[in-house]
């Protein structure tokens, strides 16, 4: 009755609810009226042309890193260094755009292509010392973020200003702000980048669901050993599953670069674009289409968010606990689906 | 060489100032891992450690006085635990991915924590505490030369309370019965429930005490370097526990030696510029100095390391 499917589509919902329900106690538990907050949530996401611009803005890179981290557990990897691939493709980008003249047709898939490569590289690094030496991969790409944020810091004030906080902006003819989008969304900073986006999660799908090589690397994830006897190369399918899922995230800080911003500043803290990423491909059952919506709820999370503290006293910081909760209930979907298991069997 | 004996003696001390919390948190990795839970959470475990360190100490210093930053870091390791339940109940009952809900507690210690500073404070971060931990010097110890400035002068004494918890540490894990069963459930659960040990219990304990000794590190953080709580007084310190851990080979002699190590790296990126060895070295390759020796150290260049063999799976009993 209750098939596979079903359970990957009904867990989703059941820890969104929970976590929102959860949220709803909070508020109340500390004097809100949860009605109000989350109306004030709502509006903050959707109230205007100019909230919801704001809000495709920053489901954008969400997307990105969701699909990053969402292609890495497919192919058995637990890619945490998300934040550190989206660090180092934030800086290739604004480098490629701001160092170079060319026609926008070469200028900004040039960008786009740095961003891809430099992720790339920090999923390698990662991706090899699992393949060859067997080194897991988790503490491998958490030390990996310590090491971008540091690096990408230092070479904004040393290699690319003289001392600054942040880089030259990007030229025109690497922007992926367009002024039609600005102007139709009330002047919010949503950018072309959504597309960009959704041809990743194309690419992404395609490459897992229809091809040989997606058949492989899915196939590794699944079972090593088997993978191996069945004549796979299973090192190279590691090295490649974690360089596509650093190059899927060097395009979220590019998205960043390119669109958002248009230049890089230093970092004191991380900009946790990678870690939301991991909720991202956990709510949306990692796959291609889940992330998405996944990447979209959590973007009117985020952003409506902004608008509680203002039109509801409510902390913005509400919607991180509520998050917390969502993937802790994802998470723990083995109770969840014994207790639609038990409640079911009462019913009849 | 004395240039030298000076450029020691202003880094060892902040070394094993810097070591502190590192060791403790560790030393909680290490008896969570050893148990078969994989604890990502070290990270929010510190937060809300230095959450409750530093709230409690605002609130209770003019009642409690000097003693203020002891009990501080007491109610920290109680409030720990506590919190690591989450973790034990998602890892240990309803059989969560534990990375997965390691990273649940990342999100939700650090989410809880600055909501409620809000809250209480109506801004994003507390006041300064005014009755953190002192570093002193220590009687007699401090007279013996050489030896004396460089390890009892301008000490914290958290530092060796931190050593002697990691002796404590591998007393308990390998020379008590049980030490023995919390090894045994990580290595092989199975045999373990043969031999009439409770699985399931025993990893709630371990996870416990983990939590207990996050909180504690975090707080100790908070109270020795940090001074007040923000968003961004914990920032990796649980991740670099939990590397730790893992350089240490799981064993608490082992992570507290990575721990100091650690604290070392990180006192040359502090120091390092007065010192006339490394003063042209640029400041960033001191920086990620930690961070790239321990993916070498992982990488097989310090000899490999063997996991407990049960680490990460859940148990579930009856299965093979």
């Amino acid at each position: 009755m209750f098939s596979n499917k079903t359970f990957n589509i009904v867990v989703p919902v059941v820890s969104v609810l929970l976590g929102l329900l959860a949220g709803a106690i909070i508020m109340l538990v500390f004097g809100y009226n949860p009605i109000q907050g989350y109306i004030a949530l709502w509006n903050g996401a959707f109230g205007s042309s100019y909230f919801f611009g704001e809000t495709i803005r920053q489901v954008t890179p969400y997307i990105l890193t969701g699909l990053s981290i969402a292609f890495a557990f497919r192919t058995g990897l637990f890619n945490i260094g998300a934040e550190g691939q989206v660090i180092v493709g934030w800086l290739a980008a604004v480098w490629v755009g701001a160092a170079f003249d060319a026609p926008m047709i070469i200028h900004l898939p040039l960008a786009l292509i740095a961003a891809a490569l430099a992720g790339a590289i920090w999923g390698f690094v990662p991706g090899i010392l699992k393949a060859k030496l067997g080194v897991h991969e988790v503490i491998i790409t958490i030390m990996m973020n310590y090491i971008a944020l540091h690096i990408s810091n230092a070479m904004i004030r040393e290699v690319l200003t003289d001392s600054g906080d942040s880089t030259e902006p990007i030229k025109e003819s690497a922007s992926l702000a367009s002024n039609w989008l600005m102007e139709m969304t009330g002047y919010s900073r949503m950018h072309f980048g959504i597309i960009v986006a959704l041809l990743a999660a194309f690419f992404v799908w395609f490459l897992l669901e229809k091809t040989t090589r997606g058949y492989e690397l899915r196939s590794v994830g699944f079972n090593k050993h088997a993978s191996e006897y069945a004549g796979m190369n299973v090192g190279g399918n590691i090295i490649l599953a974690m360089v596509i899922s650093g190059g899927v995230a060097g395009l979220a800080g590019a998205m960043e670069g390119l669109g958002t911003f248009g230049y890089m500043p230093t970092h004191s803290a991380f900009t946790n674009l990678g870690f939301d990423g991991i909720a991202v491909a956990l709510l949306g059952g990692n796959n291609a289409f889940g992330v998405i919506i996944a990447a979209f709820l959590f973007g009117v999370l985020k952003i409506g968010s902004l608008n509680m503290p203002t039109a509801a006293e409510v902390p913005s910081e509400l919607v991180e606990i509520v998050i917390a909760l969502i993937i802790f209930f994802v998470a723990s979907s083995y109770i969840i689906r014994w207790a639609i298991l038990k409640l079911k069997k009462e019913g009849k | 060489m004395a240039a030298f004996f000076d450029a020691l003696q202003s880094i060892v001390p902040i070394a094993l100032f810097y070591s502190a919390p590192l060791i403790f948190t560790a030393l909680g990795g290490v008896f969570s891992e050893r148990s078969g839970v994989v604890n990502i959470g070290l990270e929010g475990l510190m937060v809300i450690g230095a959450f409750s360190g530093i709230v409690f100490n605002l609130t209770f210093e003019d009642t409690l006085g000097s003693v203020t930053p002891w009990i501080s870091i007491l109610v920290a390791m109680v409030v720990g635990a506590i919190f690591s339940l989450i973790h034990a109940v998602a890892a240990v009952s309803f059989r969560a991915d534990q990375v997965v809900s390691g990273v649940a507690i990342n999100f939700l210690a650090l989410g809880l924590g600055v909501f409620l500073t809000k809250q209480w404070y109506g801004k994003g971060q507390t006041d300064m505490v005014d009755k953190p931990f002192y570093s002193t010097d220590i009687p007699v110890l401090s007279d013996i030369p050489i030896l004396g400035p460089l390890f009892f002068d301008g000490i914290f004494v958290t530092s060796y309370v931190a050593i002697a918890f990691a002796f404590l540490a591998w007393f308990i894990l390998y020379k008590t019965p049980f030490g023995l069963r919390l090894r045994s459930v990580g290595e092989h659960p199975m045999a373990a429930d043969t031999n009439g040990i409770n699985v399931n219990r025993m990893r709630y304990i371990a996870v416990m005490i983990s939590g207990a000794l996050g909180g504690l590190g975090g707080a100790v953080f908070a109270l020795t370097i940090a001074y007040n709580f923000s968003q961004a007084t914990i920032v990796g310190q649980g991740f670099m526990s939990l590397a730790a851990v893992i350089f240490g080979k799981w064993h608490p002699l082992g992570a507290m030696g990575a721990a100091l190590f650690f604290g070392f790296a990180q006192s040359l990126s502090v120091v390092g510029s007065g010192i006339p060895l490394l003063e042209n070295v640029p400041a960033v390759y001191l920086t990620i100095a930690p961070y790239v020796l321990t993916i070498l150290a992982l990488a097989g260049f310090i000899g490999r390391a063997e996991a407990p063999k049960a680490n990460g799976q859940p148990y579930v009993k009856g299965s093979r």
